[in-house]
């Protein structure tokens, strides 16, 4: 009854003032086209597929083959979810959950604007549903809800990857962290039209964080521990799943002059990684895996749940060694890789060491401790028992970071230990190394080394404990060291 | 009056000695806060008998050689998936050495018409959570850490179907294996659903994320709850899985 009332002319009007703001709108166009539009929506989400193509997928450190020049296509990728057992450092195994049998899970490489079609398998075995959130789909969950999957059972789902870049993916199932902190995540790269630009090596390389009832390096199977991991206090942080995931035979090769690239991911679940690689400088490091890059970069902050690549060209020939800068991680919980670099020496970039000499502060000697100090102490007699497992904490603490947990060195830096013919020829030689130091060329096992061993800060009860426990394990002579036997070499 | 009473008293036993007779056991039934819902609404949970052991392998059989539609060549494939029964070697066998072993690789249609057949029925999830709250000394034990700690062990163990029912010690009311062997099927086991996409904060999760919060992040009895949660969520009601097994209830008359 009320808009009866209206006159038409008012009609009119109100009709007048409803255009207004659309012409104004339509004035300003010029604005609203300078609106910033994503390639993923203009181009890849519209991307044709040309053929269909089964994903190749690699365990880690191995990268399958980059995708060059070819079309999107449509991507069978196959993934199956197997729980079990593995070695989390020598003599210390835990119960793993894993995308495809490794931690990291299985490396995904695709194109942008492929369309893949993903199968996701539950082993029968296995105990509890899982499912997988890949950072690199857009769409519920990363794909989490599509598929949620009990044991035995299988789900396929499919998306389409419309944003480059390199992605990292995780188990998303109740309860979340505990599924990654035993190791469900892994990468899947995204490559750019035309792929990225060609280099001589890939490695995939990616860090967690592990949390057990015992302690870092406590023998036999370790279970998770739910409290530790809302501490945030893991026991371990480690690269590619555990202490020698990228370290003794794990260590990964490459050759002076060649062009490096590392997919580097942090699974976490709570830890951020500052990757840094000692002995080398990052040339090109792509942010945050991201299309942006950065040049000549130390160290390069990698989230819990994100990723970074790192390329640089290896110069000269050395052990590069990959850590997270947060260093004790490194030294004391396990995150620290090799990677070897073997070719000719550039003496123009590193010379080594030119000169040694004896540094004389003004008018002063060589300062040594003074020897009453040292004579305070009695020295124990411990049994050969006794000593052996003391000698494996000292060992655990002060040498296993560069000799390696079973005394296998580390090929062309650290000499071994284990059925060591240097070691085994002379007793008295072995403690003067521990009392003093020891530095420049020797021979071990037929293979040259040159390097520096500072000497050791302990006690003549704990150097014969260590030195003990050495001989008596991994096929050595089986010797006991006493006390005695150091203090007479100390003096 | 008074001889009314004993003749109940009486009755009441009987009754008990029946039920064990069966196997059974007789849970008188309260409250308790379970995962999901309001952290300040307990749930009333009735009076009722359960099996105090899993149905094993050897009881299985009895049940498929009195009822041919549930041998592993029989069943209908909208009853139960491939892996029905695919642990035994004929209709009629399995490995000798799971005799004492909890029936497996059954399906949710199997276990009930299992149950139903002997007057019985499957647990409810709330039935089944408050016997599974009470550990050898406690109704509700969930506040014992070693408690926790042993539950969730069991659920990092691999294989535990193999290992043999009643070897380890009863709960408070006489129940054995709650924990340690296998999952159990629960009559309304998809009533609660954790989603598969779990940190979605939807409608559906609210609840179990309150509870969660109200009941303390460090409370280790969420995570062993949260994994059995997850774990029926990703049920349907053909899956014969491998790590899941079952026990029957009953109502009181």
């Amino acid at each position: 009854m009320e808009i009866k009332k209206v006159s038409k002319f008012r009609g009119y009007f109100y009709l007048f003032i409803f255009f207004i703001p659309v012409i104004i709108i339509g004035c300003g166009g010029q604005d609203s086209e300078k609106r910033y539009i994503p390639k993923s929506v203009t181009d890849y989400a519209k991307t044709k597929v040309f053929g269909e193509e089964h994903a190749s997928l690699t365990s880690p450190p191995n990268v399958p083959p980059p995708v060059g020049n070819r079309p999107a296509k449509k991507l069978f990728v196959e993934m199956e979810i197997i729980e079990k057992e593995g070695e989390m450092a020598d003599g210390v195994t835990y119960m793993y959950w894993t995308f495809g049998g490794s931690v990291p899970g299985s490396f995904i490489r695709t194109r942008v604007g492929d369309l893949v079609q993903f199968t996701i398998k539950n082993h029968p075995d296995n105990k509890l549903p899982h499912n997988i959130d890949l950072h690199a789909v857009t769409g519920q969950g990363g794909g989490a809800e599509a598929s949620f999957v009990a044991p035995g059972q299988e789900k396929v789902f499919s998306f389409k990857v419309i944003n480059p870049g390199l992605f990292v993916y995780h188990c998303a199932t109740a309860p979340v962290g505990m599924h990654i902190a035993n190791g469900m995540y892994g990468l899947i790269l995204v490559e750019p039209e035309g792929g990225l630009p060609p280099v001589d090596r890939e490695f995939y390389v990616m860090q967690g964080d592990f949390y057990t009832e015992g302690k870092f390096g406590q023998q036999g199977l370790q279970p998770f521990s739910m409290q530790k991991a809302i501490d945030e206090n893991p026991d371990y942080v480690v690269f590619n799943g555990n202490v020698n995931g990228l370290s003794g035979d794990n260590s990964i090769t490459a050759n002076v002059g060649e062009n490096i690239r590392i997919f580097f991911g942090n699974g976490g679940p709570n830890l951020v990684s500052s990757f840094h690689v000692i002995g080398e400088i990052f040339d090109k490091v792509y942010l945050e895996g991201g299309e942006q890059f950065n040049h000549n970069v130390q160290t390069t902050l990698v989230p819990a749940g994100g990723a970074a690549i790192v390329e640089f060209v290896a110069d000269v020939p050395s052990n590069l060694v990959l850590v997270d800068h947060s260093i004790f991680r490194a030294f004391n919980k396990g995150a620290l890789g090799i990677l070897s670099v073997s070719g000719e020496e550039n003496k123009a970039i590193f010379a080594g060491e030119i000169m040694e000499g004896i540094y004389q502060p003004e008018g002063s000697v060589i300062q040594n401790m003074p020897k009453s100090e040292l004579d305070i102490e009695a020295p124990v007699n411990l049994s050969k028992e006794e000593q052996i497992i003391a000698g494996k904490n000292l060992y655990m603490q002060a040498c296993f970071a560069c000799h390696q947990p079973n005394g296998e060195g580390v090929p062309n830096a650290f000499p071994p230990l284990a059925k060591s013919d240097y070691l085994n020829a002379d007793t008295d030689r072995a403690i003067d190394i521990l009392l003093h130091g020891l530095s420049g060329e020797l021979v071990v096992n037929g293979k040259p080394y040159n390097s520096i061993m500072p000497a050791q800060q302990m006690n003549d009860t704990e150097i014969a404990s260590v030195l003990t426990y050495v001989y008596n394990s991994w096929g050595n002579n089986g010797k006991v060291i006493t006390p005695q036997m150091v203090k007479a070499k100390r003096q | 009056m008074k001889n009314w009473a004993i003749t109940g008293v009486f009755l009441l036993l009987a009754l008990n000695a029946i039920s064990q007779d069966n196997g059974m056991v007789k849970i008188k039934g309260g409250n308790y806060i379970p995962l999901y819902g309001n952290p300040n609404e307990k749930v009333q949970v009735e009076a009722f008998y359960i099996d105090a052991l899993p149905v094993t392998h050897e009881d299985y059989l009895q049940f498929v050689k009195q009822f041919p539609e549930w041998r592993k060549s029989q069943v209908k494939g909208l009853f139960a998936d491939k892996r029905y029964l695919e642990i035994w070697n004929s209709d009629l066998t399995y490995p000798g050495a799971l005799k004492n072993s909890p029936v497996n690789q059954v399906s949710w249609f199997a276990a009930k018409a299992y149950c139903s057949c002997q007057g019985k029925r499957l647990p409810t999830v709330d039935e089944w959570e408050f016997v599974a709250m009470a550990n050898e000394v406690k109704e509700d034990a969930r506040g014992d850490s070693l408690y926790n700690l042993a539950i969730l062990r069991s659920y990092e163990t691999p294989k535990t179907y193999l290992l043999s029912v009643g070897s380890k010690p009863s709960n408070v009311y006489g129940v054995h294996d709650l924990h340690g062997l296998v999952w159990e099927w629960t009559l309304d086991f998809n009533s609660i659903i954790i989603t598969g996409e779990s940190r979605n904060n939807g409608n559906t999760d609210k609840g179990l994320f309150c509870a969660s919060g109200a009941l303390g992040a460090n409370d280790l009895m969420n995570y062993a709850a949260f994994m059995r949660y997850a774990m029926r969520s990703s049920l349907k009601a053909r899956y014969s899985m491998t790590n899941l097994g079952f026990r029957c209830a009953k109502d009181l008359k």
